[in-house]
């Protein structure tokens, strides 16, 4: 053991054969590393999840069997759901809090660095185990990625058991990088960087991190009691021995309505940065961006319940949970407009991150209005189960989490590499990936108040003609993103135009005073903040 | 003008100490593996499973040993500044608190089962229940199980023949008081330890220490006397209906809890007499404590809402 009294001392990367760049990469403890890691892995199982998408919707192009069978068909919408939420959105924004969070508050790295990669090496096992379920003998898990009982207790197949222990995994690894991104932003932050000039984005992580604390443990617990049911007997989503399969739908919402927002505000945090940079002014009503995503992660806890309005709810229990969950619009609705009136009179360029961040603000709000409509008790029980509720949840998900990663990862590329990637390209991505959702998604919404039923097979004739429409934008929505891609590849091969400390003209904050590429250890010295 | 920097406490971020790469964690990813994968794999009735998860149990320990041990030896070599100290602190708090969430859900499953399912399995929504509308209605009562009475504890379960319910159950003022006597004392003998530091007996925190972990070994001991009182007089098992299923989970992750605690007190013990531990550089010590105290206060929640009311 050497003595480390500096943090120089040791650790930089030496590159010396193959055998000790695997060694790195698998052992490394630097926050830098980390996010690549994750950012790579995220993209990785960006296109796993996209291609079972693609299956999805070829079976759909048209009624009828004929492309997959139909438990197929089940497994891959169940895995899809997975595979996207815990291996592309979430491993996305913790590798962009890894990246950026300890540049922004002037520290060196993240707090635990060794628990940290411990968080990252994880989720690959992880994956590795939930992948494999596809090969096993019997079914895949066919459930949804909601995994209700009695789906997954009395008629799941064997492979659920695999399913289990893979969330169990992906939940310690939720849980021990919330907890690293609270101890980096309460104790790392450089002298006089107080809570309230910390940059939203890590504003909106650290509150992220509570919403982990609080609701992947619920996770961990509710598919215990379903391992337990499958195999020891318990009862506690059977009703014959005193317990309710109801009740599976309320612990796991209890979880999975936090995890929406999980996946949204570290978004938030990134499009606050980008407005504010390419709009070349302050944003606008900072503190009330701070209280709106704190209000929305409190409400967070007691809206579960709108997910369930038709599983036979308690009127009383109904009316509270719609309530409460209109009541969400008006922080959310802070958001929008501090996002609006910081572009108003600024003098404004539409660079790709700033496209990327106006058309998550545009869509991301049509599908906060589907939520809406989804949240009124008597318009859900028409809703309910129908492509409306896949629409809704598309629009918050890849319009509103996915192009919020999108714009983050231009807006930061440079930084993290030194170079700009390619303007035009940027902006051919983001024209066709903005198509493509539309017309994925968009007609989905008609479907559903048509009555197309969701997680289905096979459906009516009349469905037809949006059907092919929505096919043929996912495969626009699926290769456009070969272009991503490609441009990730070229910046990390260093070519284009280098780009210095600042990057982008408006840009402020302390991750712009480093030099561009970022050094590895971000600050040896704590920087000044003025 | 920004407010002046606290620099009293702050140190400079050259003598910050980031930690070397590590081995570690990428072993506790094949041990938490092997374990998983094993375990799953014994409830399929696959021989190698077994294997699998004892290797798995094998590296995990492995794992903690060489963990924990770098990280004791940088902290003997003063590695630790007063920042990593507040850092330890931060984690260890948050972890509990992931363990809070984790007992809620469990006790949010008891919870639900008492004041909704039972009441509306039976068709004996409350009072207050019907007043809100909380309740769903009788109907599958009267349609599915019409001889379905409430009580708890639950003896009789809607289908006894898929689910015989149990005979009795553990009487509230024989082993869970003495339990939790048992506990609150080894709480009270970890406090007593703590206090040595103070005054820089270590002579204090060995006996302490000692009489906690021996205090939570009689715990362990009677809980087990518990479970096989109920397995074999009472026939209240885990597959006897929600509440041997409630009652088991909850005890049973309370145990698990206890005997974590119970090691963890033995290593403190053990770098104790190592002299690892000085009057101002102790935060192994409390972190053991805070786990302690908070399994202590999951244990007080258990008593009221599982034993006795
Ligand atoms: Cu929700």
């Amino acid at each position: 053991m050497t003595t480390h009294t500096d943090v120089h001392a040791h650790s930089h990367p030496i590159n010396k054969g193959f055998l000790s760049w695997v060694a790195r990469w698998l052992f490394t403890t630097n926050h830098k590393d980390i996010g690549t890691l994750y950012l790579l892995f995220s993209l990785v199982m960006f296109f796993v999840g996209g291609v079972m998408a693609l299956i999805i919707r070829t079976q759909l192009f048209h009624p009828g069997l004929g492309f997959i069978e139909p438990n197929f068909y089940n497994v891959m919408v169940t895995v899809h759901g997975l595979v996207m939420i815990f291996g592309v959105i979430m491993p996305a924004f913790v590798g962009l809090a890894n990246w950026m969070v300890p540049m922004m508050v002037g520290a060196p790295d993240m707090a635990l660095p060794r628990l940290n990669n411990w968080s990252f090496w994880i989720i690959p096992f992880a994956f590795t185990i939930i992948i494999s379920t596809l090969f096993l003998k019997g079914s895949g898990p066919n459930g949804g990625w909601t995994m209700y009982a009695p789906l997954s207790t009395t008629y799941g197949p064997p492979s659920m058991d695999f399913l289990i222990i893979g969330i169990h995994l992906l939940g310690i690894s939720s849980i021990l990088g919330a907890i690293n991104i609270i101890a980096t932003i309460l104790n790392l932050r450089a002298p006089g960087m107080t809570m309230m000039k910390m940059p939203l984005f890590v504003w909106a992580w650290f509150i992220t991190a509570f919403l982990l604390i609080g609701a992947m443990p619920v996770l961990a617990g509710v598919v215990t009691m379903m391992l337990f049911d499958r195999h020891f007997g318990t009862s506690f989503f059977s009703a014959a021995g005193g317990g309710d399969p109801v009740m599976y739908q309320h612990l796991f919402w209890f979880f999975g309505h936090p995890e929406v927002y999980i996946m949204i505000l570290p978004g938030f945090g990134i499009i606050s940065e980008v407005i504010a940079t390419f709009s070349r002014k302050r944003l606008f009503g900072y503190p009330f961006m701070v209280g709106a995503i704190a209000a929305i992660a409190l409400l967070s806890y007691v809206v579960w319940g709108h997910h369930m309005f038709t599983a036979g709810m308690a009127v009383g229990a109904q009316l509270f949970f719609m309530y409460a969950t209109i009541l969400i619009a008006v922080p959310t609705g802070i958001k929008v407009f501090n996002w609006i009136a910081t572009m108003f009179r600024g003098s404004l360029t539409f660079e790709t991150p700033m496209l990327f961040a106006l058309g998550f603000v545009v869509l991301f709000t049509i599908g906060g209005f589907s939520g809406l409509m989804l949240a009124i008790v008597p318009a859900d029980y028409q809703y309910q189960d129908t492509y409306f509720v896949v629409a809704h949840f598309h629009y918050v998900l890849v319009a509103g989490a996915l192009l919020s990663i999108f714009s983050g990862v231009y807006y930061w590329l440079p930084k993290w590499t030194g170079h700009y990637y390619n303007e035009t390209l940027g902006q051919l991505h983001f024209w066709l990936t903005i198509i493509g959702i539309n017309l994925t998604f968009f007609p989905m919404h008609f479907l559903g108040l048509a009555g197309m039923p969701r997680r289905v097979v096979d459906y009516a004739p009349q469905f037809m003609p949006a059907n092919m429409l929505c096919t043929i934008g996912a495969f626009i929505l699926g290769f456009a993103q070969l272009i991503f891609v490609y441009i990730v590849i070229r910046a990390m091969m260093k070519k284009g135009k280098p780009a210095d400390a600042r990057v982008w003209e408006g840009s402020h904050g302390l991750e712009w005073t480093l030099e561009s590429p970022a050094p590895y250890h971000s600050f040896s010295t704590p920087p000044v903040i003025s | 003008m920004m407010p002046k920097p606290m620099l009293k406490d702050y140190r400079p971020v050259n003598y910050y100490f980031v930690a070397d790469p590590s081995y570690w964690p990428l072993f506790g990813c094949f041990g938490l593996f092997a374990t998983l994968v094993g375990g799953i794999n014994m409830l399929h009735h696959n021989t190698f499973g077994t294997y699998l998860f004892l290797t798995g149990i094998a590296l995990l320990v492995i794992t903690m040993f060489g963990w924990f041990s770098l990280v004791v030896r940088e902290s003997i070599q003063g590695l630790h500044s007063k920042q990593m100290d507040k850092t330890y602190r931060w984690g260890m708090m948050w972890f509990i608190v992931s363990e809070v969430a984790l007992f809620g859900v469990f006790f949010g499953a008891l919870f639900y089962t008492r004041m909704f399912t039972i009441p509306d399995l039976s068709g004996t929504a409350g009072i207050l229940a019907k007043a809100l509308l909380f309740t769903k209605g009788d109907t599958t009562h009267i349609y599915l199980w019409p001889h379905f009475k409430a009580a708890w504890p639950l003896l009789v379960n809607p289908n006894p023949e898929l689910f015989p319910g149990p005979e009795r159950v553990i009487n509230t003022w024989g082993i869970p008081a003495l339990n939790t006597v048992l506990l609150l004392s080894s709480a009270v003998a970890l406090t007593w330890a703590h206090w040595g530091f103070k005054s820089d007996n270590l002579k204090q925190v060995k006996i302490g220490l000692i009489l906690a972990i021996l205090l939570g070994l009689v715990f362990v001991g009677c809980q087990a006397h518990e479970y096989l009182l109920a397995h074999l007089e009472y026939h209240l098992t885990i597959y006897s209906g929600i509440y041997g299923a409630t009652f088991f989970m909850l005890t049973g992750l309370h145990a698990m809890h206890v005997t974590m605690g119970i090691i963890m007190m033995t290593v403190i013990l053990i770098r104790c007499f190592k002299g690892h531990f000085r009057r101002e550089h102790h935060f192994a010590f409390e972190a053991v404590a805070w786990y302690w105290h908070f399994v202590d206060v999951v244990w007080l929640f258990l008593f009221v809402f599982v034993y006795w009311i």
